[in-house]
């Protein structure tokens, strides 16, 4: 029972989302904002896992999104769909739902090696560079997207709904509600998976000393290094879905500002906890659609109210603690490593 | 695309220049970029100067410092409006003494800001001893509220800057000066001189340099920390405004978002001069205006980021520490 | 073959030496100190030895294999572990994971089996977490497992460090100062802990201590350095009795 109850809570979640979102109880708005809570998820425990667990600080996270989000924007375009850009589709619009898995992973692939070439000057430098590193990152991914015509430049990629549409010839069920809660608790796990095992304990090491870790005996080079990949690879992941959600993607969507947004959320939901990371991705996803018709007081209003919860919580919400840390009876009732 | 020409550095457009002789052009060019390089580096070092400053003493990355040169550039604008008679008020002073108040009264106003900021939203956190990132988070927020609510209260529409000296064209053998360019570049060193004097030789800038060197044990020496770490603030964003007027003047145009791009930006060029060290902030500006007029030159202006940021990447490969930076030994 | 061979071993940090010209051996299953004054460049020494430095001119070899070069973690991987002056226990982690981390040379799994949980992966996990179980238990600290190092008392966080590097299974341990910081009553039980981890394991023991009590009571040799140079070596009585060392540790009008 312990073994079981979240895979089996996890079933249920799925089963009421799709069943609401297929039967149209929840309309398509309401189903989006689902959906930016499962990809901000994505975007938040991936960062917090460099940030957070390693300790870097790392602020070009959106720039690993932008990656993931073109690269597997184009491919699921030119191999599905029939496009100005790209031609008639490569393969057959059918294998579009079979397909699309490879196409995201495809394009955390592409993130993951952007992330390898920004990790590897970050070796030699000491904490606050990689920050440096990482948001010239940022600015350098854009521009580079910015000047290729060919994926539309400045002027933004479109046509990832006709994939949709293709997806949907297969079977007439909510394609993305399914992709976005499978590669959320997929994340989630790949994640836990990592910070449990030894290989992975490593990384907290080095976070609370790093030179104490390297003499004991960690490769620290090659742990900063997968670690970070790991992390940019799901970011790449969170940006397929993004751009398959939304439909269309700009360079000017992945700027500076949605690398904050990814800051906040992690430092909102505190360093290191995976738990924490959920629970702000998901806070900070309906605040921002709470608060709309403010308009534009609301971006006033938010960080406003996040400074103040930061004076009130100088540790995030859970600290560095996970959910079975603050309530140990919980631990009873479930199993999750 | 109005935000994009703000960035673009053209300032040289409205100067008419007179048919010359062929072979001189390319040497004219070079020295008329050279000179454009220079203004916009100055901007960026004045800057690089307020970042360098907070983090050297307080281990800050204060990622509103750019929005603060906003703010600087926009009680400029009240200021210079009001004494031109705009609101009111008799218009009794010319042009140029109208800067002479604006100035001196912009810096005053705007280290008061960044002075609140540091009270309201930077002390309290690290009273409680909060994680060194939360405090650059709440500065991430406290820059993305200096830009809303401008736009809230302010409106979306963009304000001129009144031109308040008279343009002057020098010209210096066959290349146009503007008494603006010297006036931006002049300003800048002079203002780097002045800071390096406090940061060397006064009894504050002593302790400032102490405070980077060793925060635990200068409380015990009985140096006021809040009262230094004030001063930083002043003396940083003191700069911010300055570079605020200085901006104003050159593109006149104001608006919320006018201090983002260019203070990411000049936090990157306080790095590769060496972050914390105030000469190292004021070189990398100049650089990195260097390198972008330089690439604007050659290539088309939308390849300006990517290439100046992969050349500034570079420089930090090879060089990590940045310019002056000094590599840090641990000791085990 | 010597197990540790240093020879010629310089080490200059911007013009200043550390360490000139040091010349040292030692043996398999031999328990030996490292003495000097204040700066005389011991933890340099064992810095340059664990690979946290490399040196300025002269070689190191281990088991005949030159160290220098390899960067620290290799360096543990082939067997030298050491503990630190001023404990660097990581403080946020259970001991026993501090106990896990420093199992790194050894895991066996690669990541595609970390994430699919490959029987293989499972049970290297498992090894690792009863060796771990195992070391604590023989140093009886396994009821301290969860607890996280900054809770104990100063005396028993030594005692986890120590047995943190034993866990990497080393041929030799390097010890800088264990006896820092501890109290008398702490100081006779670490001589104890030493000399009995000294018995039970197959390994070298190569200490830096400022406490004589620890050092003439244990080791069989000692090589005393000032100023970088090796000024005496022997047993704990020649070195007792060199008018070098004490010239050195007292100076030159005492006595």
């Amino acid at each position: 029972m312990k073994r079981l109850s979240v895979p089996i809570l996890l079933v249920i979640l799925f089963s009421i989302l799709m069943g609401l979102s297929y039967f149209e109880v929840i309309d398509l708005y309401v189903q989006t904002v689902i959906l930016f809570m499962g990809i901000n998820i994505i975007t938040s425990t991936s960062l917090n896992l460099v940030n957070g667990n390693m300790g870097e600080f790392s602020c070009g996270h959106a720039g690993f999104i932008a990656v993931g989000a073109y690269v597997s924007s184009i491919l699921s375009v030119a191999l599905f769909t029939k496009s100005r850009a790209f031609g008639p589709p490569i393969l057959p619009p059918e294998l579009a739902a079979y397909g699309f898995p490879f196409v995201l992973i495809c394009g955390g692939i592409a993130s993951a090696l952007t992330g390898l070439l920004i990790a590897i000057p970050s070796f030699r430098t000491r904490d606050d560079y990689l920050a440096i590193i990482t948001i010239a990152a940022n600015y350098i991914i854009i521009t580079a997207i910015i000047n290729i015509d060919k994926i539309g430049g400045a002027r933004g990629f479109m046509g990832m709904k006709r994939v949709i549409f293709a997806m949907e010839e297969c079977a007439e069920i909510p394609w993305m509600v399914l992709w976005v809660f499978l590669f959320t608790v997929l994340t989630v796990i790949i994640i836990r998976r990592y910070m449990s095992s030894t290989y992975g304990k490593g990384v907290e090491a080095i976070r609370q000393d790093e030179i104490a870790a390297e003499i004991m005996g960690v490769n620290t080079n090659r742990i900063k290094l997968v670690t970070f990949m790991i992390s940019s690879g799901l970011a790449g992941i969170a940006g397929g879905l993004y751009a398959h959600t939304v439909g269309y993607v700009n360079p000017k969507s992945f700027d500076l500002l949605k690398s904050t947004e990814a800051l906040v959320m992690v430092y909102l939901g505190g360093m290191g906890s995976i738990t924490g990371s959920v629970l702000s991705a998901v806070i900070f996803t309906l605040m921002l659609e709470l608060l709309r018709p403010l308009q534009i007081i609301k971006w006033v209003a938010i960080p406003l109210l996040l400074i103040i919860i930061m004076q009130f919580r100088p540790e995030g919400i859970m600290g560095h603690r996970e959910l079975g840390d603050i309530f140990p009876k919980l631990k009873k009732f479930y199993k999750f490593k | 695309m109005t935000r994009e020409n703000l960035f673009s550095p053209s300032p040289s457009a409205r100067i008419t220049i007179k048919p010359i002789e062929l072979n001189d052009i390319v040497l004219e060019t070079f020295l008329q970029n050279l000179l454009n390089a220079l203004q916009w580096g100055s901007f960026y070092s004045l800057i690089a100067l307020g970042y360098t400053l907070v983090y050297g003493v307080l281990r800050l990355i204060n990622f509103a410092h750019g929005d603060i040169v906003m703010v600087g550039a926009y009680i400029a604008f009240y200021i210079s409006a009001a004494l031109l008679g705009k609101y009111g008020m008799p218009q009794v002073l010319p042009g140029w003494a109208v800067l002479a108040l604006t100035i001196p009264l912009t810096m005053v106003l705007t280290s008061l800001v960044g002075v609140t900021i540091e009270r309201v939203a930077y002390r309290p956190l690290r009273r409680k001893g909060a994680h060194r990132l939360y405090v650059v988070i709440t500065a991430l927020m406290t820059g993305l509220i200096l830009e809303n609510g401008n736009l809230l209260l302010l409106g979306a529409s963009r304000k001129k800057f009144p031109e308040l000296i008279d343009k002057v064209i020098y010209k210096v053998g066959a290349i146009y000066v503007t008494n603006l360019k010297v006036g931006v570049i002049l300003t800048s060193v002079l203002s780097f001189i002045v800071l390096h004097f406090i940061i060397t030789k006064t009894k504050v800038g002593m302790a400032m340099r102490a405070i980077s060197y060793d925060k635990f044990a200068i409380p015990l020496m009985g140096i006021p920390v809040d009262t230094v770490i004030v001063f930083t603030f002043v003396l940083g964003s003191a700069m911010a405004g300055l570079a605020g007027i200085l901006f104003a003047l050159s593109y006149p145009i104001l608006d919320p978002y006018m201090g983002m791009s260019i203070g990411w930006k000049a936090f990157i060029a306080a790095v590769v001069g060496g972050i914390g060290d105030i000469r190292g902030a004021f070189v990398g500006g100049f650089i990195l205006g260097i390198i972008e007029i330089s690439v604007v030159a050659v290539f088309p202006s939308s390849y300006r980021d990517l290439i100046a940021f992969s050349i500034l990447l570079l420089i930090l490969t090879i060089k990590p520490t940045g310019l002056f930076g000094v590599p840090h030994t641990t000791k085990i | 073959m010597p197990l540790l061979e240093v020879d010629n071993l310089t080490q200059l940090f911007s013009g200043l030496c550390a360490v000139s010209e040091l010349k040292l051996s030692l043996e398999e299953r031999e328990l030996v100190g490292l003495i000097g004054p204040n700066g005389a460049g011991k933890t340099t020494v064992f810095n340059i030895v664990s690979g946290f430095y490399q040196p300025t001119h002269g070689e190191i070899r281990f088991q005949g294999r030159k160290l220098t070069g390899l960067k620290p973690h290799q360096v543990s991987a082939l067997g030298i572990a050491r503990t630190f002056q001023n404990i660097r226990l990581w403080k946020e982690m259970s001991v026993l994971d501090n106990i896990l981390v420093a199992q790194h040379y050894h895991l066996g799994y690669g990541l595609g089996g970390l994430f699919l949980r490959t029987p293989r992966y499972l049970k290297r996990e498992k090894d690792i977490r009863n060796r771990a179980f195992e070391l604590l238990e023989i140093f009886k600290i396994d009821q301290f497992a969860e607890e996280k190092p900054t809770n104990l008392p100063y005396g028993m966080q030594r005692k986890v460090e120590i047995v943190r590097a034993l866990s990497s299974g080393p041929k030799l341990l390097l010890l800088d100062e264990p006896a820092a910081g501890l109290q008398a009553t702490d100081v006779s039980e670490l001589i104890t802990l030493i000399q009995w981890v000294f018995d039970q394991f197959d390994l070298s023991i190569w200490m830096i201590e400022h406490q004589m009590k620890v050092v003439m009571s244990l080791c069989s040799q000692i090589s005393v350095i000032d100023f970088g140079k090796l000024i005496a070596s022997g047993t704990p009585e020649e070195i007792q009795r060199n008018p070098e060392v004490i010239k050195a540790y007292l100076g030159d009008d005492q006595l």
